[in-house]
C-alpha cells in the first residue's frame, strides 16, 4: 500500500469508498508523502470527502472537491484544479470516485492521463450491501465499473462492515466471497479495511495487508 | 428474521415497497431521493413490475391514480419541490379514495431551495397541500429499520381505508446508511378491491372512480363520507413514541432525524441532572395530541425542535392547550440543529 503515485478507489455506492480513501490518504501523509485527495463523487450528495476537508487540511493533505460539493446545488461539475495533479508529480494523489458505473464515469475523463502514470485501481467491496452480496453480483459490478471508468481493476478491498454493528466475522464471510471473485477474474485482494477495534480482532487472512481505519464520516446525532 | 444488511434509507424504501407487493412505481428524479428510482429501475424488471420515469411529477402522480384505480399497489416518490408539483393529482386521488403511497424525502425550501435535509413540508403534508377538504396519513420514521417497517405499513393502511399514505423523511434519513433486518414474510393486508376498475366482462355493473360530483348535495355527502373515514383513521392509526417523559423537567417534541439527536441530548442532559423527555410523533397526521395531553402538566415546559421555522410546534401548542409554555428551536436551509445548541436552549428554559 501507499506505493503508487496515483491511487483510485471505485466501488458500489455505499461500499465505504470515502471512508477508505480518507483513511488511506491520512496514512499516506503520515508516511511522509506529500498527499492530495480528490473527491470525484458526482453522484452522492451527502457524506463525502468535503465533509472532512478541514481535518485533512490540518494534517497537510490537499483536498480537491467538486465546485459545489456540500452546498445547496447539485451540479456535477469538476474543478480544473484536478488537472494540476497530473502536472505536479510531487504529490501522491488519492481519487475517491462516486459509486457504481455512473460515478465511475467521472474518472474516465482523466483516463488517458492516469494510464501514463504509476497508478493502482482498487475496487472497494462491502458484501453486506445489496447488489454486491454474491460473487456473481460483485463480478457484474466490477465489469460495469471497468467499462465506465475505462480502467481495469487491479486489486480488491475487503471492506465488509455494518457501521456500528461490524464484526470480524463479517470480514471472514467476505473473505470467502472475494476469494471466489479473485479466482474467476484473477484480481487479488489488495488489503482488508476496517475500524481499528474490529479489524484488530480479525484473525484470518494474515498474509494480506490491512488498513486500520478511524471513523471520519459522521451522522448528525454523532456530532456534539 | 433474515440476515442484517447495510442499506441507505432510499434503497430501503424501494425494497420495502417491493416486499409489500408494490409492483408499480412512477416517478421523476430529484435529489435527495433519486436512489429510490435507481433501486426500482434495477429491481422492478426482476419482479415483472412497472418502472416508469414520467415526463413530470404531476404525470407520475396521475399514473399512480390510474394504477390505484385498477386495484394495484402503487407508489411514487419525490422531494419537496416535486411534491408541490404533484398536489393537483394528490387532491384528485384523495377525492376518488384511491389507496397509494407517496414518499417525500424533504429538502430545504421554499422554491427550488437546496438539496440538504429539512422538515419544512409539515404544513403541506398535514394541512392540505392540495385543495379541498382531504387528509392523508403521514408517517415519519426516524431510522432506516423503522423506514422499512412503516413503508410496509403505509401500503396496508392505504388499502385498509382507501386512502393516500405519505412517508415523510428528511434528506438525512434518505441518504444515511444503517443496518436493517428484513422479515422473511411481510404481513400484507388483503383488501377487498371489488370497487376497482378492472373490466366487467359484461357480468356486473361498471365501477366508477371519479373526483367530480356535479350535484352539490351529492358532493357534500361524499365529503361527509370522507370526513367519517378520516375520523376513523384518527381513532385507529395514531402512532407515537413517548420516551423518558415521566417526571421530565422538559419534554421535547421532535420527529425524524431531529428525534435521533434528542435521544443523545437526553443522555448528556442526564449527566447535568436535567431530565429530558421526548414525544416523537410517528404519525404527523393523525397528530398524537393525546400523548401531549397526557403529559401536559408533567414538565416545566415543552420544547419543539424542527428543521423548519416552526410548523409542528403549532400542533404541539394546540395539544398542550396553554397548560405549559411551548418553546421552539428551529434550523432552516439544510442546517441541522446540534446537540449543543439544543442543550443550551433547554438550560435557558429551565433558568
Amino acid at each position: 500500500m501507499f506505493d503508487e503515485r496515483i491511487t483510485i478507489f471505485t466501488g458500489h455506492f455505499g461500499s465505504g469508498k470515502t471512508e477508505v480513501a480518507v483513511n488511506y490518504a491520512r496514512q499516506t501523509a503520515r508516511a511522509g508523502k506529500k498527499t492530495a485527495i480528490v473527491d470525484l463523487d458526482i453522484v452522492n450528495p451527502f457524506f463525502r470527502t468535503a465533509d472532512v476537508r478541514s481535518g485533512l487540511e490540518a494534517e497537510g493533505i490537499r483536498v480537491i472537491t467538486p465546485v459545489y460539493a456540500n452546498t445547496n446545488v447539485d451540479v456535477p461539475s469538476l474543478p480544473a484544479e484536478i488537472s494540476t495533479m497530473f502536472e505536479d508529480r510531487s504529490y501522491s494523489v488519492i481519487f475517491d470516485v462516486g459509486g457504481d458505473d455512473l460515478g465511475a464515469r467521472a474518472v474516465s475523463r482523466y483516463r488517458d492521463q492516469i494510464v501514463r502514470e504509476d497508478y493502482i485501481h482498487y475496487f472497494v467491496v462491502n458484501t453486506r450491501r445489496p447488489m454486491t452480496r454474491t460473487p456473481e453480483e460483485i463480478i457484474r459490478m466490477i465489469l460495469e465499473i471497468q467499462d465506465s471508468a475505462g480502467l481495469k481493476v487491479d486489486k480488491l478491498v475487503n471492506n465488509a462492515n455494518m457501521l456500528g454493528e461490524s464484526t470480524p466475522e463479517l470480514l471472514a464471510e467476505a473473505s470467502e466471497i472475494l476469494g471466489v471473485v479473485s479466482d474467476r477474474l484473477s484480481i487479488p485482494v489488495g488489503f482488508i479495511s476496517g475500524m481499528e477495534e474490529v479489524l484488530s480482532s480479525y484473525e484470518g487472512d494474515r498474509g494480506i495487508e490491512r488498513l486500520y481505519m478511524k471513523k471520519n464520516i459522521r451522522l448528525p446525532w454523532e456530532l456534539p | 428474521m433474515g440476515e442484517k444488511i447495510l442499506m441507505k434509507g432510499n434503497e430501503v424504501i424501494a425494497e420495502a415497497a417491493l416486499r409489500a407487493g408494490c409492483r408499480h412505481y412512477f416517478g421523476y428524479p430529484i435529489t435527495p431521493q433519486t436512489e429510490i428510482a435507481h433501486y426500482f429501475a434495477k429491481k422492478m424488471p426482476q419482479y415483472g413490475g412497472t418502472f416508469i420515469q414520467a415526463e413530470s411529477e404531476v404525470a407520475a402522480m396521475n399514473m399512480v391514480y390510474g394504477a390505484a384505480s385498477a386495484g394495484a399497489r402503487v407508489m411514487t416518490s419525490s422531494s419537496s419541490p416535486g411534491i408541490s408539483l404533484k398536489q393537483e393529482a394528490i387532491s384528485y386521488a384523495a377525492c376518488a379514495e384511491l389507496p397509494a403511497v407517496i414518499v417525500n424525502i424533504m429538502r430545504a425550501g421554499p422554491g427550488l431551495g437546496g438539496i440538504l435535509a429539512a422538515q419544512s413540508d409539515y404544513f403541506q403534508a398535514t394541512k392540505g397541500g392540495g385543495h379541498g377538504d382531504y387528509r392523508m396519513v403521514v408517517l415519519a420514521p426516524s431510522s432506516v429499520q423503522e423506514l422499512y417497517e412503516l413503508v410496509v405499513e403505509a401500503f396496508n393502511i392505504a388499502d385498509r381505508y382507501r386512502t393516500l399514505c405519505m412517508i415523510m423523511g428528511d434528506g438525512m434519513l434518505g441518504q444515511m446508511m444503517e443496518a436493517v433486518e428484513f422479515k422473511d414474510k411481510e404481513d400484507i393486508y388483503q383488501a377487498d378491491k371489488s370497487w376497482a376498475v378492472t373490466g366487467t366482462e359484461m357480468k356486473r355493473d361498471h365501477n366508477i372512480i371519479t373526483s367530480i360530483y356535479i350535484d352539490p348535495e351529492v358532493l357534500e355527502k361524499h365529503n361527509l363520507k370522507l370526513q367519517e373515514k378520516y375520523r376513523k383513521i384518527a381513532e385507529n392509526e395514531t402512532r407515537v413514541e413517548a420516551y423518558n417523559c415521566d417526571g421530565a423537567d422538559v419534554i421535547v417534541a421532535a420527529y425524524g432525524t431531529v428525534a435521533r439527536i434528542i435521544k443523545n441530548v437526553i443522555k448528556t442532559a442526564e449527566k447535568e441532572g436535567i431530565k429530558v423527555g421526548l414525544i416523537r410523533p410517528i404519525t404527523l397526521w393523525p397528530f398524537p395530541a393525546a400523548a401531549f395531553e397526557k403529559y401536559a402538566e408533567v414538565p416545566q415546559a415543552f420544547l419543539t425542535v424542527e428543521m423548519s421555522s416552526g410548523q409542528m410546534v403549532e400542533d404541539v401548542r394546540l395539544a398542550v392547550n396553554g397548560k405549559r409554555p411551548v418553546h421552539f428551536l428551529g434550523r432552516m436551509g439544510g442546517m441541522i440543529p446540534t446537540q449543543k445548541e439544543i442543550l443550551e436552549k433547554i438550560r435557558e428554559i429551565l433558568k
